[in-house]
């Protein structure tokens, strides 16, 4: 069962057109993860799907159905969209930005219902938020701000949670717990994860698909052990990799730029 | 402390310095009245009696005139940040008072015998007209504009209508009826005024009370905004409508006042905290209480002249600009 696909999508962002004749499908349950080089158009799909941007061709379906004929209040509560870092919201404490991931639940000036009110609770334990959660968002460590934004996410409550880079700029440690928060979120809680990562070890790792993207054209995508091979990386990112296995998933051990010809 | 109690004890005592600014206003001034002159003023009339009907003629709609804009400058000031997201924004710094100030100009130029409503609707234009010319500039680039290049923008745009309008009156010798509006000053506040535009300025206060729930939504980026299921853009129209009009009414009042849009709303997050359906009450009461405070000052500090009104909110303005523009430039 796919939650989402993509048929001939064609997107154009700043009067480029970034994707190009892209249909992918996005089973639902899994953690599925975009890679490719920067500029390839990771965030345009990321937020194609997450029906932020129009393609200029071709249909985008979630759940089996043309996403521009739901209402966006619907969309809401199926999908939840974290996007790349931003500065914004440094004011609010971990709680009121929480409690933003109830709006698709509450009429305009209808205040908070019980449910709401367990929802937030619950979405802060899961991001171990409970001792921060009248801190301010600019007296956190990035980390902590990322699981902030992710417990938004949660709370939110839908079946699908999108994130655009949800490691970047953040250190080594930082990265592993909003990654074992994601993986934990879709083992335990079965959502569907789709997003973008940079690190390729990470995705290999904690994902169950990979679709690898370059220049705005669909590379290669399926499990993860079919995606990052030695040929694959070479023509994705231009590189020579050396793959051990650890855990039956394929990592990087190191690599080199590569000289050779693409295919 | 509890939020709720925290903001209504916030609320109640700027209400009550409100109260008493107003009393203090219509009391001092460069004619001394007694308080039981005030009194009999207000409620034993004596049409007969000068020091009477300098109260109530005079002193109470220009106190009432000062409330109003107060009201209306910091209403647009903090609607005008929170929908750009930045936070120097002010009616005055990004330009929209220098086109409603250019407006009326060209009314004063072109129809010297417009009513009262007549001149408040070309201000309103003026307002509308700059607003949009804004908003065009900072939407020209997809990314976020940087809050600097907002303001370049505008204090171009109001460098530019402010040299059309002084060429026009000096070229149309109309300088003498709009020195009083460059300067900025509640002084000659009417009743008639005060009739003709109060509602104007009710219809701004009832919609942006109305977008205050809406308006939290604002501390997050479009896109997170948009996947939450909200429609920003109907927010973002209604709070531009509601500027047009209280900036647009204010100009028309008392000339192109800056800055207290721009302090208000800051002062108001800063004691109340994040929440736009307090922090937006409080900011209209704060802003009553300095410009009624602005105007008490500039007639009592060197009677029986009168100091620009302006000149004492940008005393207090210029160096706040400049702090928030060194706390801006460092979280950048």
């Amino acid at each position: 069962m796919d939650i989402i696909e993509t048929k001939d999508v064609c997107v154009s962002y700043d009067k480029k057109l970034t994707i190009r004749d892209l249909s992918i499908r996005i089973p639902k349950g899994q953690i599925t993860t975009l890679i490719g080089p920067n500029g390839c158009g990771k965030s345009t799909l990321i937020r194609t799907i997450a029906h932020l941007l129009k393609p200029s061709k071709g249909t985008v379906f979630l759940d089996s159905q043309n996403i521009t004929q739901k209402k966006i209040s619907d969309i809401a509560k199926e999908m939840a969209v974290l996007p790349q870092t931003n500065n914004l919201a440094n004011d609010l404490t971990v709680q009121e930005l929480v409690t933003f991931g109830r709006i698709p639940y509450r009429k305009r000036f209808a205040s908070m219902s019980n449910l709401d009110h367990e929802k937030i609770d619950w979405a802060l334990e899961k991001a171990s938020l409970q001792d921060l959660r009248t801190r301010r968002l600019s007296t956190l460590s990035g980390g902590q701000r990322q699981r902030a934004w992710i417990a938004m996410a949660i709370a939110q409550d839908t079946d699908t949670i999108i994130l655009d880079e949800p490691t970047t700029y953040l250190d080594l440690t930082h990265q592993l717990d909003v990654m074992l928060l994601i993986k934990e979120l879709n083992e335990k809680e079965h959502r569907t994860i789709i997003m973008a990562l940079h690190d390729l070890n990470h995705a290999s790792r904690f994902s169950d698909q990979l679709i690898a993207i370059k220049k705005g054209q669909l590379q290669v995508s399926g499990p993860v052990q079919k995606v990052i091979t030695q040929q694959n990386l070479r023509n994705i990112f231009d590189i020579d990799a050396k793959i051990i296995e650890d855990n039956s998933k394929p990592m990087i051990l190191t690599y080199d730029r590569w000289r050779g010809e693409t295919v | 402390m509890n939020q709720r109690l925290k903001f209504s004890i916030h609320l109640i005592v700027s209400l009550l310095l409100l109260a008493i600014l107003i009393i203090l206003s219509i009391r001092f001034g460069a004619n001394k009245n007694e308080s039981s002159t005030v009194f009999n003023a207000i409620f034993h009339f004596q049409k007969n009696n000068v020091d009477q009907q300098i109260i109530r003629n005079i002193r109470i709609p220009r106190v009432i005139g000062a409330v109003l804009i107060g009201v209306a400058l910091a209403g647009s000031g903090v609607l005008m940040q929170s929908i750009t997201k930045n936070p120097m924004a002010d009616s005055g710094i990004l330009g929209i008072n220098s086109g409603a100030a250019l407006m009326l100009t060209v009314s004063f130029a072109f129809f010297p015998h417009l009513s009262t409503q007549g001149t408040t609707i070309f201000s309103i234009l003026g307002a509308a007209f700059t607003s949009i010319l804004v908003f065009v500039i900072s939407s020209l680039k997809k990314s976020q504009m940087s809050p600097t290049i907002l303001v370049l923008s505008g204090m171009a745009i109001s460098a530019f209508f402010t040299a059309i309008s002084e060429g026009l009156a000096l070229l149309l010798h109309l300088k003498q009826d709009l020195a009083f509006w460059h300067f900025g000053g509640v002084s000659a506040v009417s009743w008639v005024q005060l009739k003709n535009l109060g509602p104007w300025i009710a219809i701004g206060i009832v919609i942006l009370l109305f977008l205050a729930p809406s308006m939290n939504l604002l501390h997050l980026s479009d896109d997170s905004i948009k996947s939450l299921g909200r429609n920003i853009n109907v927010i973002r129209i209604l709070a531009l409508i509601c500027v047009v009009i209280l900036s647009g009414i204010s100009v028309s009042l008392v000339g192109a006042v800056a800055f207290v849009g721009l302090i208000i709303p800051h002062i108001a997050k800063f004691l109340i905290g994040t929440d736009y359906r307090q922090i937006i009450p409080l900011t209209l009461i704060l802003g009553a209480d300095l410009t009624v405070c602005a105007d008490l000052i500039a007639r009592t500090i060197n009677p029986p002249n009168e100091t620009p009104f302006g000149l004492i909110i940008s005393l207090v303005g210029v160096p706040f600009f400049i702090y928030l523009a060194r706390k801006d430039g460092n979280n950048a």
